[in-house]
């Protein structure tokens, strides 16, 4: 009863960005909600199946690239019965068009929910500027 | 009759097979419904059932599991973040909001012994099957 097309939740990516893999296996898409604060840059993506350990995050210039590794786990002696999801690595990569202070971004994985703040250089952060009545 | 025996089997393994394929054929003039919602693997062995189902962010404590006789459903729901005035989307792709998900087995569940765990965002079910369910074995005396 495996069968791909009733994965329509889950989303494969397309093609790798980074050419392929060496191992075989599939990589997911995350669906991410990405939300623009005052003083940060808030990327939420859904990783299940990721931790702390298994989470690469890194920032090359203005790439910011996500990759979570996933081990399928199959229990022992059972045979799958439906398969609605398939299992594989997360991948997203995103171009920052704002400029962010690498040294304080901080990313931390809870209930396989990632969560990167990307905090806005001191540059580009906007200012209110006081507009002076001219005499 | 041998062949009868054999679809009868057939039957039996796969009660969901006629379901899914009138709800494929369905689906596929819509959307994708949020009916099938959060997509379940279902292992089986002779005597347990393991589902799990990826649910990221949900808190596992606000997770409803009912089973009743073959058919197992699950309940819960998560909250949408919620922005402040100066704040704003750039995307938004995850889900939020309630869910149901019922799913049937082929055979009845033991509620009493079901076993479920949730950690990175992945619920893990055990479904041991119930003891009146399980196939019996006769043995046969010679008279």
């Amino acid at each position: 009863m495996a069968d791909a097309a009733k994965e329509t939740l889950k989303k494969e990516a397309a093609s790798q960005e980074k050419g392929e893999l060496t191992r075989q296996r599939r990589v997911f898409t995350p669906d991410v909600d990405i939300i623009e604060r005052k003083e940060d840059i808030v990327v939420i993506a859904d990783m299940p199946g990721v931790d702390e350990k298994s989470t690469d995050i890194t920032l090359d210039k203005n790439v910011l690239t996500i990759y979570g590794r996933v081990e399928a786990v199959v229990p022992d002696k059972h045979t799958l019965y439906i398969s609605e999801y398939g299992i594989g690595d997360y991948q997203r990569v995103f171009t920052l068009t704002d400029e962010v202070d690498r040294e304080k971004i901080q990313a931390t994985v809870n209930n396989g929910v990632l969560r990167i703040v990307l905090p806005k250089a001191e540059a580009v952060r906007t200012r209110k500027i006081a507009v002076t009545a001219g005499s | 009759m041998l062949w009868q025996d054999l679809e009868r089997f057939g039957r039996l393994l796969y009660p969901l097979q006629d379901f899914e394929r009138m709800h494929r054929a369905l689906s596929r003039w819509g959307s994708p419904s949020s009916v099938d919602f959060p997509a379940v693997n279902v292992w089986l062995s002779g005597d347990t059932a393991v589902i799990t189902t990826e649910l990221p962010g949900v808190d596992p404590k606000a997770i409803d599991i009912s089973v009743v006789g073959k058919t197992l459903t699950l309940r819960g729901s998560r909250e949408p973040e919620i922005l402040k005035e100066d704040e704003s989307y750039h995307r938004r792709e995850r889900w939020h909001g309630q869910f149901t998900k019922t799913i049937e087995l082929p055979f009845s569940i033991d509620a009493g012994k079901v076993e479920a765990g949730f950690s990175g965002g992945i619920l893990h079910m055990n479904l041991p099957r119930a003891e009146a369910d399980k196939p019996r074995k006769i043995s046969v005396k010679s008279v």
